[in-house]
């Protein structure tokens, strides 16, 4: 008979099928989320500083943060620029292999020379860079994160919403981690430093 | 314009639309053909369930409602109710596969049928509508995919956030057409009427448990979305609780109303065993055949039955050897 042969190749297939489905990356030795598998390599075109058009290959050879926010931003974008500058202090000169790059959601507001000035009150190595809504929605769209802007109110104020995902590139652009805004700024350098060394 | 807006692509995905566009042209045409040749097109209501069907299925996996589906986890659920629960079991419900069939070019008839009827296909067949597998399917599905770190993943990566989408779907037509197929076992239909009803009221269980964990646990168990960022300032148990909703009422909610449906064909097939038995009883031979039209117009006024009383009648050669 070869029915109960198929039978059970066929369900060995849909076990299989379904561990691929949502197997687990192996645990590394990141405080930070794995996403080396899951999530695609950087790439991107947007307005860097000085109103120049980049892409990935601005950041090329670099260990890369990426990070959304807009320079207005009360609370969430300090604070998460603040954690990472701190890290970037403790690696030391190790830091320079390492760039931060700030995306602002907020153009309008968030010329180049704005972006620039703000992103290196935090740190040398955090670059500031926008675009035109198009190109901010291929890249968020990529990496799976929202942005919005309310409309202006009466006094031209406006209100964003960006994610909080911190995500790290290697300085191949592979896509290696995703920081949770609940790790400090120690754990963030040890694993910084873990990836570069890997 | 805004209506175009929602029904244009968000994400676009070759296969969601290729597969939409054949199943719905498929099935037009297999209308326009039966009309042509004389044979009972299927009823409007079941085209329309069909068509409607196949819309919020489309709309779900393909346009920019899957963005809203992506960032807030209430509607991600919405999502999955659609695909996993509303949309597949008005599909299923509109029994589309004999027109789909119709629907092909006659030359693929004959081949189609050999492929259908080859042991491999019989045998995926046979294993996803046994009962206790079609059961862990549907529900496994719901639990797999709320797994938290299961989830994580599932919204960070492409390919598993498809897999996601596409499992659900798939496997809600697949199970509420176990549920609802309108033949007799009899006639090719995997299972009884009976098991039928108990099955889809079981699987209102553990829908229930997850649906009502969700809705009433505070603590947040869905981080990602707090990660990628949400559409609108909702607080984050906020969401999940109303996300949780969705899986507890209007997802059981089906499930009663599928064993209703079954239900209410179970009561028309008893009725007709038993009107027949009367038939045969009072007129003598071949008048037998006669009050058949008259219960099925009856049965008409309420569409479900109809389409379990054409079943039925169908089936009344396998009926006679029953006692």
């Amino acid at each position: 008979m070869r029915a109960p042969a198929r039978l059970l190749a066929l369900l060995l297939a849909c076990a299989v099928g379904s561990a691929g489905c949502s197997s687990q990356a192996p645990a590394g030795t990141y405080h930070a989320a794995d996403i080396s598998s899951i999530m695609p390599a950087l790439s991107f075109h947007l307005i860097g500083p000085g109103g120049q058009p980049i892409t990935e290959q601005f950041v090329r050879g670099k260990t890369t943060i990426l990070y959304f926010g807009y320079t207005h931003c009360p609370d969430e974008c300090p604070t998460t620029l603040a954690r990472l500058s701190a890290a970037l202090r403790m690696l030391g000169p190790a830091a320079n292999q390492i760039r931060v790059l700030f995306v602002s959601v907020d153009p309008q507001r968030d010329s180049p020379p704005v972006l620039a000035q703000y992103a290196h009150y935090f740190a040398p190595q955090v670059e500031g860079a926008s675009g035109t809504d198009a190109q901010l929605t291929a890249l968020t769209k990529r990496y799976r994160v929202a942005y919005r802007r309310d409309p202006p109110d009466a006094h031209g104020d406006y209100a964003v919403y960006h994610s909080s995902a911190v995500f790290v590139f290697d300085a191949d652009g592979r896509a290696r981690l995703l920081v949770p805004d609940t790790e400090n700024p120690t754990q963030l350098a040890q694993d910084l430093s873990t990836l570069s060394a890997g | 314009m805004s209506l175009l807006r929602w029904l244009l692509p968000w994400d676009f995905s070759v296969t969601v639309l290729t597969c939409c566009l054949t199943f719905v042209l498929l099935y037009a045409r297999g209308v326009h053909r039966s009309r042509q040749s004389g044979t009972a097109a299927p009823a409007r209501w079941r085209q329309s369930l069909f068509y409607l069907g196949m819309l919020l299925i489309y709309i779900p996996l393909q346009t920019r409602y899957d963005y809203f589906a992506q960032h807030m986890f209430w509607m991600h659920r919405l999502q999955h109710f659609l695909l996993h629960d509303f949309a597949s079991l008005m599909v299923a419900l509109a029994f589309p596969w004999p027109v789909l069939g119709a629907g092909l070019p006659s030359r693929w008839h004959a081949p189609l049928r050999r492929l259908w009827q080859s042991a491999p296909l019989r045998a995926t067949y046979a294993i996803l509508t046994q009962p206790l597998i079609a059961f862990t399917l549907f529900v496994g599905l719901i639990y797999l995919w709320l797994w938290p770190s299961v989830h994580f993943r599932a919204m960070l990566s492409l390919r598993e956030y498809k897999c996601m989408n596409w499992s659900v779907a798939v496997d809600g037509l697949l199970f509420w057409s176990l549920i609802l197929d309108p033949r007799s076992k009899a006639e090719g239909a995997a299972m009884h009427l009976g098991p039928r009803i108990f099955l889809a009221l079981l699987t209102m269980v553990p829908e229930t448990i997850i649906g009502a964990y969700l809705s009433l646990h505070q603590g947040v168990v869905y981080t990602v979305y707090a990660v990628c960022g949400r559409l609108w300032p909702v607080d984050a148990v906020t969401d999940q609780q109303l996300g949780g909703l969705i899986v507890w009422i209007p997802a059981s909610m089906m499930c009663s109303f599928a064993a209703l449906i079954v239900l209410r064909r179970w009561m028309y097939h008893d009725e007709l065993v038993r009107s027949r038995g009367r038939v045969v009883a009072t007129v003598a031979g071949g008048a037998a055949t006669r009050p058949f039209p008259a219960v099925a117009r009856t049965a008409a006024a309420l569409p479900a039955a109809a389409a379990a009383v054409t079943g039925t009648a169908l089936d009344l050669p396998a009926l006679a050897g029953e006692p």
